[in-house]
């Protein structure tokens, strides 16, 4: 199935909640809602036209920029994105779907944005989910066990947002001259 | 005795004599920590097992002692100073490491290498393959306790890193595939030597299959423990050998992204998987066993000892075909190239699995954001399901099994 045929499922069976598309880019990706990801996410896993059962990466985006100077000519608001590369065995087609989020929820610095986890379709996405809640600090609700899985338990922050700092010390131990 | 010592969830059954049935006494669990120290776990990767007695009930993988975060130093690298970075993922085969990140930021910029240069990429990657194969293969053999096959597979692969360092200067982290073509062409005589070592090598195959493929205890202590149905294996993300030794036929150098599969266009080669029963049979090799099931431990391994030979097969032909080429193998990139602004991602097939890096660039010749899909991560996931209900000892034999490697893990 193209990519175009797999939009206009997905705009027939969910309308408004697809959100956007670009088909002319390197891969092509549509973007959906955040509320309505579990709902799309099982369609595409479900239907056996679609069938894809395979989720090959989950990639979470910072677009913020700590610069006043040059956050101020950037082509974008402040948000994080969710990007979900799925494929299917059977039909051998690839989607890539995105979804965007704020970076903090309800705009209370601290407060971890929110969005539904995908580890019930997908059981790989409770590793991937883990590891973007440890890293970009995204709380997946509905996953079993996200804990922290690179960094320690006791790790503050995210690294990969882009106004992380690295803490002084850890543990007694001094991490920067 | 006391009946009421013993633990009440299993409670001790009398059976119709009167007498008291052992099999039923559960002994106390107890937590065991393997790792992240043990030797057999491939670097340091942790495992908290609960056991009764000899038998696994649960294990829970620790991860992320090795993490440095290097989809960060992503952020603050040109694409080809972080080529060094992506040696240090997975080390026993660097150069397909090298490769992956290099063909996803060609991707981006739309590059195209020479003809000559992909054929010499396919060589230097196969090599490699064969080197972490035998790795794989013949650590297996340590962890259940046969030291042999692990020296001659070593002896091996110093021939084939003596070849690398003659190429490119570096035994193990070779940053030598490169955006934009490769570091440097091959000295001359350099594919003879190449020719020659597989000459020698086609028997130490035949060999490695006496000592562990065939062997009779070998066979006991793999087959079927750590099986892997396919539907478990596709749904955590389970990639390479260790979903082809589940059966499913898919293979990136055939079902990839073409700007991947193009640099495999006119080679002779069949994907290793059981379809319908039997392994694409182009060579001789020792018949799968009775007791083996599809997708246990001994599938996966039989599947990487098929690849050796297929990668082989894929270096004589690619030696041939550079040796035809014309030309040169193409410029690297300069260190400060503005890349386009835009997201390119691309899986390549590795030893190990599907490789996938992600790079979004705003426009500057440093990139927005790195990602890494790594392969091992998901097969570390997947060892709880398939661990639950095995014996202690195997525990060894099913992680050698999913070949992991805790660089690309931990990242």
């Amino acid at each position: 199935m193209t990519i175009q045929e797999i939009h206009d499922r997905l705009e027939k069976k969910f309308g408004p909640k697809v959100t956007g598309r670009n088909f002319e880019v390197l891969d092509p990706w549509i973007e959906i809602q955040a509320e309505s990801l579990i709902e799309v996410a099982r369609f595409l896993r479900d239907q056996p036209d679609l069938d894809f059962d395979m989720l090959h990466c989950v990639t979470a985006v910072d677009y913020f920029q700590p610069d006043p100077k040059k956050a101020a000519q950037a082509p974008w608001q402040p948000h994080l994105e969710l990007i979900y590369h799925l494929s299917s065995f059977t039909h051998r087609h690839r989607l890539v779907l995105k979804t965007s989020l704020p970076r903090w929820q309800d705009g209370v610095e601290g407060e971890l944005p929110r969005i539904a986890s995908l580890s019930d379709l997908w059981s790989t996405a409770e590793w991937h989910e883990r590891e973007v809640f440890d890293l970009m600090g995204i709380f997946f609700t509905g996953n079993a066990d996200l804990r922290r899985i690179l960094c320690p338990q006791d790790w503050v922050g995210h690294p990969l947002r882009k106004d992380y700092q690295m803490p002084e010390e850890y543990q007694g131990i001094r991490m920067r001259d | 005795m006391n009946l009421n010592a013993t633990n009440d969830r299993r409670p001790s059954t009398l059976d119709p004599r009167g007498e008291l049935v052992e099999f039923d006494l559960a002994t106390d669990e107890m937590l065991v920590n393997m790792g992240p120290q043990h030797p057999s776990t491939h670097g340091v990767l942790r495992l908290v097992l609960r056991t009764d007695g000899e038998v696994v009930l649960s294990a829970s993988p620790r991860v992320g002692y090795l993490h440095r975060c290097g989809e960060k130093f992503g952020e603050n690298l040109s694409p080809r100073q972080f080529i060094p970075f992506t040696d240090r993922l997975d080390y026993i085969s660097s150069m397909n490491m090298n490769l992956g990140w290099a063909l996803t930021v060609e991707k981006l910029l739309g590059h195209e290498v020479t003809e000559k240069c992909r054929h010499l990429r396919i060589i230097v990657c196969e090599l490699n393959r064969i080197a972490n194969h035998l790795v794989a293969a013949c650590s297996t053999g340590l962890d259940l306790g046969s030291f042999t096959p692990f020296m001659w597979a070593f002896r091996e692969r110093e021939k084939i890193q003596n070849l690398f360092e003659e190429l490119c200067g570096a035994r193990l982290t070779y940053s030598y595939v490169t955006v934009g073509g490769v570091t440097a062409d091959a000295p001359p005589g350099w594919m003879k030597k190449v020719e020659q070592f597989l000459d020698q090598f086609e028997p130490v195959v035949v060999e490695l299959n006496t000592v562990l493929t065939s062997n009779a205890i070998f066979i006991r202590r793999m087959a079927g423990t750590g099986v892997l149905s396919p539907a478990m294996a596709t749904g955590y993300g389970c990639t390479g050998p260790v979903l082809r030794g589940s059966g499913v036929d898919w293979d990136l150098r055939r079902d990839g992204e073409p700007i991947y599969t193009r640099m495999y266009n006119g080679y002779q080669w069949s994907v290793i998987a059981e379809v319908d029963g039997k392994y694409p049979q182009d060579h001789p090799y020792p018949p799968v066993p009775r007791p083996a099931v599809l997708g246990d431990s001994w599938h996966r391994f039989y599947v990487r000892m098929l690849e050796v030979v297929q990668s082989m097969h894929l270096v004589r032909q690619a030696i041939e075909k550079y040796s035809r080429c014309g030309g040169d193998v193409g410029k690297p990139l300069p260190l400060k190239q503005k890349l386009p602004p835009g997201e390119a991602y691309l899986e390549t097939e590795t030893p190990k699995g599907q490789l996938g890096f992600m790079i979004i660039s705003d426009g500057s010749p440093i990139p927005w954001r790195v990602r890494i899909r790594s392969c091992s991560f998901f097969h570390v996931q997947v060892l709880p399901e398939i661990c639950r209900g095995a014996m202690l000892a195997d525990m060894t034999a099913i992680i050698a099994s999913m070949d992991i490697v805790l660089g690309e893990v931990d990242r």
